[in-house]
C-alpha cells in the first residue's frame, strides 16, 4: 500500500487483549485517513447516545495518508472520541512527530476500547506492542511522564500522554506530545484519564513508500515553494508566530475583550504582539515534523517571578489568556501556557471558563469569598491554572468549563460558548462568517473547522466584506468541506493560506494512487463533515443547538470598526442549510445522503 | 579547499525536512532511520542538531576501516563507502566523533552523506537555513563577522 500503512492496532484495555487489523480500502478511499477515517471508524463502532466517560466510548488516534511524508507539514494526527465537554463528535488534531513516528512503526492508527483496572500506558516498538503498568507515572505532569517513560523504553521514542487533568477529569484535558504539541479540544485528555491510559510511546524504524515517486516529488515541492512564496507561509508566520494575528485582529476590530464584554479592541495588544514576543522573549522558532512554515516558538522568561522556558503562547492562547482576561503581561500568560502544556489543559477553554468566571465576580453572581477573581490580574492566572488541574478550591468548579459554570451560578448567558465549548480568539460580530462557522462547527465552539478569518480579515484566497453576510454560507460550506480533507490527508490547515484543493489533491493522488479528481477529493471532505453531523443529530443535538451566545446575537459591538454589529445569524443559517442539502431543521436529506454514499 | 556542507544548529526549527528529503532520494521511501542526515532533538530546551558527516581531513572512519572501503571523491570530498568490499564491522561508526555514520539496517549497508555527488538536496529543502553548502572561508566568515559584532556592541555600550 502507498501513503497508508493499511493496518491499525485495537488495544482492548478491559481485557489486555491488542490485535492488528488491516483496513480495508474502500474505506480509505472513501474516508482518505486521520479525521475521517477516524470518524468512520468511531461511527460504525459506537453508539452516539454512549456516556462519554465510560467503558463503551472508544478513543481512536489515526494519521493521514501524508502523515510522515515529505508533503507539506504532513506531521498531523487526529484524536476521534465523544468528547467530554460538550458530547459531540470530538476530532482533537495535533502535529509534532508522533503520528509520522506511528507510521514508520507501521500503522495508521490505534483503536483503544474499555477501560484498564489501574493505570497504564502502550508501549509500540514497530511490531512488538505491549501494555505496561503506569501506576507510578500517575500524577505525573507531562515532562516527567514523558521522560519517564523514554528512559524505560527508547531515548528515540515519541510519547503522546495525558496529564495531572486527564486523570482528574478535567472536561477540558488535552493530549500533548513531545512536550509541547496537543490535542486540544473537546476534552479528549479526560477520556483517556477515564480509561487510566496515560500514555501511548512509540518507536517506528520502517518506512512510507508513495505510489508515484517522481509524480508525488513533484506535487510536494510545488506546494513547498507556494508555501515559502506565500505572505502569510512565507514570512508572516515565521516571523512571528500565529501571534502575528494579534495586532491584526486588534486593528481589524475583532479581538475579543473580557469575555466579549468590551469593544474587540484591546487597547495593550501591542503588549501581547507576535512582534512583542519576538523581539523580547524568542529563542528561536520550532517547526513540526516536516513543516517549511515552523510557526511554533520556543520562549524563553528569564527572570522574574514567572521566569521560565518553554514552547508557544501560541495566539489562541495569548489571546484567552491576555485580551479575554484584560491581562498584559506577556510573561504570565506564558507561564499560563507553559503549565497547561505540563498540566495538560485545553489554554482557550481554561482561558474562556476563567473569563466567564471573572465577569460573575464582577457583577457580583459569583461570592468574592468563593473566589477573588479580578480582570487583569496576571498572578491570580498562573493560579488558577494549577488549581483547575488538580481540582483544587474554585479550581474545581473552573474544571467543568464555562457553560456548567455559568450555568450552576443560574447565569448560562454569561459563558461564551457554542454546543458547551468555549469560543476561540475571534469576535463574529466584526465577522459575520466566522459567526456562521461557530454555530455550524461539528464540535462547538471552534474556529479551525472552517476558518472564515482567512477570507474576512486576512484576504486569503481573497477579501470578502466582513459585515457582509451574503455569499458566506457558501463559502463557509467551502472552506469546512476543504479542511475535513485537509484534517483526513495528515497536513496542517496553516497550508492552506498558501495552496488550495489542487496541490492539496495533487499529493493525495501521487502518495496513494487514489486518482480521483480533485472535486471527489472535496467531495471526500463533504461526506465526512455529514458524517459528523449525522453522528450529532443521532447523539441528540439538533437546530435549536446551530446557535451563538445571546450576546453575539443581540448586544451590539461596543465600538471600533464594527461597532454597533450583531450576528445576523437568522439570516445566515436557514442559506447554510440549503447550501448543504440539509432540511429546515438541519437533518440531511435523502438525495444530499445517497449523492454521499451515506444512505 | 571546495564547498563544505555547513551546519547551524542555533537555526535549525527541528523540522526533519532533511531526514525526509535524503531519505526519499537514496532509498525512495520516507524513513529517518534511512537518511545520511539525522536531527538530534532536545525537544524540552527547544535546540536541534543536524548530525551529519563533516568529511573529515585526515578522517577516522578512513583510518579504521579494515577494508579500505572508505576513500574521499576526489571532485565531492565526500568520504564515500564501496559497498562492494565494506564487511560492515561498523568500525566506521564507532570511530565518528560526530555519530554521523550510520547503519541501514534494511539495506545491510554503512550509510553517510555523500553530499548527494556535489549538490546536496538537503541544503535546498532546509527553510531556516540551518544547512548551508559553500566554500569553508566565506561561511566561517560570516559567523566571524557576526561574533564581532556582537563584542563590538557590548564594547561601546560599557564606553
Amino acid at each position: 500500500m502507498y501513503g497508508w500503512m493499511g493496518k491499525v492496532l485495537r488495544v482492548n484495555l478491559t481485557s489486555g487483549t491488542i490485535t492488528k487489523e488491516d483496513l480495508n480500502p474502500e474505506l480509505l478511499h472513501n474516508y482518505i485517513g486521520a479525521r475521517g477515517l477516524g470518524t468512520k471508524i468511531f461511527c460504525d463502532e459506537v453508539d452516539p447516545k454512549v456516556e462519554p466517560l465510560s467503558e463503551e466510548n472508544k478513543v481512536i488516534f489515526m494519521t493521514g495518508p501524508l502523515t510522515g511524508t515529505l508533503a507539506s507539514s504532513g506531521s498531523r494526527y487526529n484524536v476521534v472520541t465523544k468528547g467530554v465537554l460538550n458530547g459531540t463528535i470530538a476530532a482533537s488534531n495535533s502535529g509534532g512527530s508522533f503520528g509520522p513516528e506511528l507510521k514508520y512503526a507501521g500503522y495508521d492508527g490505534v483503536i483503544i476500547e474499555g477501560k484498564a483496572k489501574e493505570p497504564v500506558y502502550l508501549w509500540i516498538n514497530d511490531e512488538h506492542v505491549e501494555l505496561r503498568s503506569a501506576s507510578h507515572l500517575w500524577g505525573a505532569d507531562v515532562v516527567t511522564t514523558v521522560d519517564t517513560i523514554k528512559g524505560e523504553t527508547d531515548e528515540e521514542a515519541k510519547v503522546a500522554c495525558i496529564g495531572p487533568a486527564g486523570e482528574n477529569l478535567v472536561k477540558f484535558a488535552c493530549i500533548m506530545n513531545e512536550y509541547n504539541r496537543a490535542a486540544g479540544r473537546s476534552g479528549v485528555g479526560a477520556v483517556l484519564g477515564f480509561k487510566q491510559l496515560k500514555a501511548i510511546a512509540v518507536r517506528g524504524t520502517g518506512g512510507i513508500k508513495v505510489a508515484d515517486r517522481e509524480g508525488f516529488k513533484n506535487a510536494a515541492l510545488d506546494a513547498r515553494k507556494k508555501l515559502k512564496e506565500h505572505p502569510v507561509t512565507g514570512s508572516g508566520l515565521a516571523a512571528y508566530g500565529t501571534n502575528v494575528l494579534i495586532n491584526i485582529l486588534n486593528e481589524h476590530g475583532g479581538l475579543p475583550v473580557k469575555n466579549f464584554s468590551e469593544a474587540a479592541v484591546f487597547p495593550n495588544a501591542e503588549k501581547i504582539s507576535g512582534e512583542y514576543q519576538a523581539e523580547k522573549y524568542l529563542v528561536r522558532n520550532k517547526g513540526c515534523f516536516g513543516c517549511s512554515i515552523a510557526c511554533g516558538r520556543v520562549t524563553r522568561i528569564k527572570e522574574g517571578p514567572f521566569k521560565s522556558l518553554g514552547e508557544g503562547p501560541e495566539y489562541e492562547a495569548t489571546w484567552a489568556f491576555g485580551a479575554n482576561l484584560g491581562i498584559d503581561d506577556f510573561e504570565a500568560i506564558s507561564k499560563a501556557n507553559f503549565l497547561c502544556n505540563e498540566l495538560g489543559l485545553d489554554p482557550i477553554t481554561m482561558g474562556g471558563t476563567l473569563a466567564c468566571a471573572v465577569e460573575m465576580v464582577q457583577k457580583g453572581i459569583i461570592p468574592r469569598d468563593k473566589a477573588d477573581l479580578n480582570w487583569g490580574d496576571g498572578a491570580m492566572l498562573v493560579e488558577m491554572v494549577r488549581k483547575t488541574a488538580y481540582r483544587e478550591g474554585f479550581g474545581d468548579e473552573l474544571a467543568e468549563g464555562s457553560y456548567r459554570l455559568a450555568e450552576k451560578y443560574g447565569h448560562p448567558e454569561f459563558s461564551m460558548t457554542v454546543k458547551k465549548q468555549e469560543l476561540p480568539a475571534y469576535d463574529p460580530r466584526g465577522q459575520q462568517g466566522i459567526g456562521l462557522e461557530y454555530a455550524t462547527s461539528n464540535r462547538g465552539g471552534c474556529h479551525v473547522r472552517g476558518y472564515m478569518t482567512s477570507p474576512e480579515v486576512l484576504g486569503v484566497p481573497e477579501k470578502v466584506d466582513p459585515d457582509a453576510t451574503e455569499g458566506k454560507p457558501e463559502l463557509l460550506k467551502l472552506f469546512q468541506d476543504l479542511t475535513a480533507l485537509v484534517d483526513s490527508a495528515g497536513i496542517c490547515l496553516f497550508t492552506t493560506f498558501g495552496i488550495g484543493l489542487p496541490e492539496i489533491a495533487e499529493q493525495l493522488r501521487t502518495a496513494t494512487g487514489l486518482n480521483i479528481s480533485d472535486e471527489e477529493y472535496l467531495k471526500a471532505g463533504e461526506r465526512i463533515w455529514n458524517l459528523e453531523r449525522l453522528f450529532n443529530l443521532k447523539a441528540g443535538f439538533s437546530k435549536k443547538d446551530d446557535t451563538l451566545p445571546e450576546r453575539l446575537l443581540k448586544e451590539p459591538m461596543k465600538g471600533g470598526p464594527h461597532a454597533g454589529n450583531v450576528v445576523k445569524l437568522d439570516i445566515m443559517l436557514p442559506i447554510y442549510y440549503q447550501v448543504r442539502g440539509w432540511d429546515e431543521n438541519g437533518v440531511p436529506t435523502e438525495e444530499k445522503l445517497k449523492e454521499l454514499g451515506l444512505a | 579547499m571546495g564547498k563544505i556542507l555547513y551546519v547551524q544548529p542555533e537555526k535549525c526549527t527541528g523540522c526533519r525536512t532533511c531526514e525526509l528529503t535524503c531519505s526519499f532520494l537514496h532509498t525512495g521511501e520516507f524513513n529517518p532511520l534511512r537518511s545520511r542526515i539525522s536531527v538530534v532533538s532536545f525537544e524540552k530546551e527547544g535546540f536541534f542538531y543536524p548530525a551529519v558527516c563533516q568529511q573529515c581531513s585526515p578522517a577516522p572512519c578512513m583510518m579504521v576501516c579494515p577494508t579500505g572501503a572508505i576513500s574521499r571523491n576526489a571532485s565531492t570530498g565526500a568520504m564515500e563507502v564501496n559497498h562492494e568490499i565494506c564487511i560492515r564491522c561498523k568500525m566506521c561508526m564507532i570511530a565518528c566523533p560526530f555519530g554521523a555514520t550510520f547503519y541501514d539496517e534494511r539495506a545491510n549497508q554503512i550509510i553517510k552523506c555523500d553530499l548527494c555527488g556535489g549538490d546536496p538536496a538537503c541544503v535546498k529543502m532546509c527553510r531556516g537555513e540551518a544547512l548551508s553548502f559553500s566554500s569553508l572561508n566565506p561561511a566561517v566568515g560570516s559567523k566571524k563577522r557576526a561574533a564581532a559584532a556582537k563584542i563590538k556592541e557590548v564594547l561601546e555600550e560599557v564606553r
